[in-house]
């Protein structure tokens, strides 16, 4: 992106609302970007708890803890609370915080619409989570199966919570849509004067590339769930055999969405990442327009590959044999990206600030996670994999060591431009380092159980696959425990007591609108455009 | 940097050190079938291949991070664009990548083969269990793991977890010969359940209502092991797959035995049964396929699954006991265990529920009965 860019300083008259109503009413992109980023925070911690039950549970063979019952339930939310209630709202916060202020507009498109988007997520989550407590209480069980939740596993056979969830899904989808929907209002019709497409920041391209696919995919989400609602109370067979219906047909419909749904979870995570590291190179980024079509080929391409997730659901061969090739396919676009990451290192001047720590960690664990992804798609090889730890490996790889840790490099980033205020930098190494190598601990022996055959969704198992369970479970304590570091920085940043103060630039590589503002950024900013020349 | 070199250094440690961790496997075992090997060498193939790319690429990446440092006060050069370069790592990949198809393609084409095939073996999954029948020869039998205690916290410590087979021993094994097309027909009684045996390469879904197929040719006799791979309620973890391969001779001799043993089961339906060999026949019975829900104390769990002790089904009307065993109860979790038991099994099933726990009803069902409900 190569733009001059005029010195622009906002009034300093900030009226705020106050009180419990400034959140509750608020129609503020910045206001709005924290509750999304609070939100997800502590969903983090509570979807990170099931995490460590389930871990401690796997921690040796034999059951100690739960009842295999209780365990489905684990890893089920588990699985639901991180997809959509950690890293999408996490995407969403920073989308609403720095959208607007990368393309110079003073707000959202639709603030009010933008309001009811953040505040149906803790009524989803109530209801989902109330499920649990009252599974708890013994009341029945929590929906226990799977965050994917084939038919007629939930269907049939689901317990009375499932309709619970089934509501609590159609509530995220509305809130993903109408954000959706916002961002790319937002997008096409308030870029600042002469911001045309191909200067945006990459990360605008990422987020407005998301959008798209997220208006394309979650009414499909909607239509599964609600096709599962009619099945279960209404008389309906679309996924029951003996009234003529197809549980296979379950699973094209979801993964019809759910592929997408992965790359809405990373795309945003590579706009973090193009961002953060040509700022600490001091450097541009490499390649803008190649960024900008891999990202969009990347895009395109995740419509035409769903049936990955179904090799070994008996589809005909042609059928496999044209997913396996297009799923390969992948695998250029998203390595022009990472090529391209490297290339903005290559002879920059580089400095290791927390933030690029945690970025230049992206691209290496990324990376190994897309190797086991490339794995994934030779399909008769999926046939060992499918079901396996060797999958559940691959997509924490991407969505943990991936997407995870974009977040925080976004939010170590970005946290002076919000709080005026340094966080603290030895604090900042030090989460990254006890996190970076627990992490490893945790997920890399799980490519090997899951070589040695070791299947998903299992609460015990055989002596074989012990030791490097053990391993992982150990990781996984350290990891869980290690983001408190990180809580601990961020509200010590927020209240800025003995905090060095962030000036407007923060980094000194730093280039674009965001950084023209002051830090904090006053609670409206470009009320009056800026021109980019 | 040091991350990289981190990261690099652990996955070495974990690659270099085989003597040290000779005991746990590392890699996919190759098996026994022409297409797990194949699998297995596409495998090694796309794994080295993208090891390979990733020296490349976190190598650049660690050089720059030590020599592209402004600490070094290495300065900022200002190119930011190549499109050579870009075509050039665009197309290469896309060559790579094509290298594998190609035998990926083969050897899935010959998984999908199931023509020709030397006999056929119905596989039909059930919540929590297998079964086996081997079409045409009228041996058919349900497989179920050999430890019930396993499925339940209560219980579990009962069980010898550092057995070499722990979680992965049934009571009936399926038994193929050697150097014969095996087809494998899969289905499933009532969810989605998944049929994998690593050292073969197979895994199929079993799809209630659907029928899907694979086939199974080896020229190693020996014992092959594997799970349930996908999730299918509680007990998921606990339905393994035990396949022996034998000689072609041994088969038949199994076979004949299996005819023999389905003939006697059939003849003590017609005996009268005493008080304690129902009681004792029934534990069994009620051990491999009632403890799983209703658990072995027969307490069920609160709102899951109800339990059986002074419940109005096992101590009231016994023809209505009978028939919830026999026809299930639609819209629930229990199953019709009519087609899954015999006539002897389920009345020894009712005495047992009916007098266990303190129930103490003191009637008891005999095969007959059991017979002429159905």
């Amino acid at each position: 992106m190569s733009a001059v860019i005029e010195e622009h300083h906002d009034d300093h008259h900030d009226h705020k609302p106050t009180g419990i109503g400034r959140w509750l009413f608020s129609t503020n992109h910045k206001d709005i970007g924290t509750m999304y980023l609070c939100f997800s925070f502590l969903m983090l911690f509570i979807g990170g708890t099931m995490a460590l039950v389930i871990r401690a549970e796997l921690f040796q063979p034999g059951l100690q803890f739960v009842e295999p019952e209780f365990f489905n339930q684990m890893t089920t939310l588990h699985g639901l609370i991180m997809v959509f209630g950690v890293i999408m709202p996490a995407f969403v916060g920073l989308a609403n915080w720095m959208v607007p202020m990368m393309i110079g507009a003073p707000d959202m498109a639709l603030p009010r619409m933008n309001n009811w988007s953040f505040w149906l997520l803790p009524g989803a989550f109530g209801l989902l989570i109330a499920s649990l407590v009252m599974s708890i209480m013994g009341m029945g069980s929590a929906p226990n199966f799977g965050w994917t939740f084939y038919a007629p596993l939930s269907t049939t056979y689901g317990p009375a919570s499932t309709d619970f969830f089934i509501f609590s899904v159609h509530m995220m989808g509305i809130s993903s849509i109408m954000g959706a929907i916002n961002i790319i209002a937002t997008i096409m019709n308030m870029r600042a004067p002469g911001m045309t497409y191909m200067k945006m920041p990459i990360f605008v391209w990422t987020w407005f590339i998301t959008a798209y696919l997220l208006i394309a995919v979650m009414p499909v989400l909607a239509g599964a769930v609600t096709m599962m609602l009619t099945d279960r109370n209404f008389g309906t067979s679309f996924f029951d055999a003996a009234g003529g219906g197809d549980p296979v047909m379950f699973q094209h419909i979801f993964w019809f969405f759910g592929h997408p749904e992965v790359y809405i979870m990373i795309l945003p995570a590579f706009g973090v990442i193009s961002q953060i590291v040509p700022t600490f190179a001091r450097k541009k980024i490499f390649g803008y327009s190649s960024m900008v079509y891999a990202t969009s080929s990347i895009a395109f391409l995740s419509f035409i590959v769903w049936a990955h997730h179904m090799f070994t659901t008996g589809m005909p061969v042609a059928a496999e044999l044209f997913f396996m090739y297009a799923t390969m396919l992948i695998a250029v676009p998203t390595g022009v990206k990472v090529f391209n990451w490297v290339s903005t290192m290559w002879k920059g001047s580089m400095t290791f600030e927390t933030p690029m720590l945690f970025a230049i960690s992206f691209i290496i664990m990324f990376s190994i996670g897309g190797f086991t992804g490339l794995m994934l798609a030779v399909a008769p090889a999926d046939f060992q994999y499918h079901d396996t730890y060797f999958v559940v490996a691959h997509f924490h790889y991407v969505l943990v060591n991936g997407a995870l840790y974009s977040i925080f490099a976004a939010v170590y980033f970005w946290l002076p431009k919000w709080t005026g205020n340094m966080y603290d930098e030895k604090l900042g190494k030090l989460h990254f380092w006890i996190s970076t190598i627990s992490i490893n601990l945790l997920f890399f022996p799980m490519h090997f159980v899951g070589l040695a055959g070791m299947p998903r969704r299992i609460p015990d198992y055989n002596m074989q696959f012990a030791e490097f369970n053990q391993w992982a479970t150990v990781g996984a304590f350290i990891f869980g425990f290690s983001q408190l570091i990180l809580l601990y920085n961020i509200i010590k940043t927020a209240r800025g007591r003995s905090t060095e103060k962030a000036t407007s630039q923060v980094w000194e590589g730093a280039e674009g609108l965001e950084w023209t503002l002051p830090s904090p950024a006053p609670f409206h900013s470009f009320t009056t455009p800026p021109t980019v020349k | 940097m040091r991350a990289a070199i981190r990261v690099a250094g652990f996955i070495s440690l974990m690659l270099s050190s085989g003597q040290l961790l000779a005991d746990y496997q590392l890699d996919m075992r190759p098996g026994v079938t022409s297409f797990s090997q194949g699998a297995y060498e596409i495998h090694t193939m796309v794994m080295w291949i993208s090891v390979a790319i990733a020296v490349v690429v976190f190598g650049a990446m660690t050089y720059a991070i030590i020599y592209h440092r402004k600490s070094k006060g290495h300065k900022a050069s200002s190119f930011d664009d190549n499109t050579t370069l870009e075509i050039v790592w665009t197309i290469i990949p896309f060559i790579i990548l094509g290298f594998m198809a190609v035998p990926a393609t083969k050897v899935l084409l010959e998984m999908e083969d199931t023509s020709n095939s030397d006999m056929s073996i119905k596989v039909t999954g059930y919540q929590w269990k297998w079964h086996y029948d081997y079409l045409g020869e009228d041996v058919s039998f349900f497989s179920n793991i050999s430890t019930p205690d396993s499925l339940s916290l209560a219980t579990s410590a009962n069980v010898d977890r550092t057995a070499e087979t722990y979680l992965l021993d049934v009571d009936n094994r399926m038994v193929i010969p050697v150097n014969k097309k095996v087809r494998m027909l899969f289905t499933a009684n009532d969810v989605i359940h998944s049929w994998w045996i690593p050292d073969f390469g197979v895994k199929k879904d079993t799809i209630p209502g659907f029928i899907n197929e694979s086939w199974i040719k080896t020229d190693k006799p020996g014992v092959y092991r594997g799970q349930c791979t996908e999730l299918c309620g509680t007990n998921h973890g606990f339905m393994p797959i035990v396949v022996e391969v034998k000689s072609e001779k041994d088969y038949m001799a199994w076979l004949a035995g299996k005819k023999a043993e389905a003939a006697e089961a059939a003849a003590s339906a017609e005996k009268t049964w005493t008080m304690e060999e129902q009681m004792a026949h029934g534990e069994k019975v009620y051990a491999t396929n009632c403890a799983a829900c209703h658990q072995a104390n027969g307490q069920g769990i609160p709102n899951v699954f109800p339990g059986l002790v002074g419940s109005p089904v096992a101590i009231g009307d016994i023809a209505k006991h009978i028939d919830v065993i026999i026809n299930g109860v639609p819209g629930t979790a229990m199953q019709a265990f009519g087609g899954q038991l015999n006539d002897a099994d389920i009345a020894a099933l009712v005495t047992y529920e009916r007098n266990a726990w303190g129930n103490d009803v003191g009637d008891m069902a005999q095969p007959a009965d059991i017979k002429a409900a159905r």
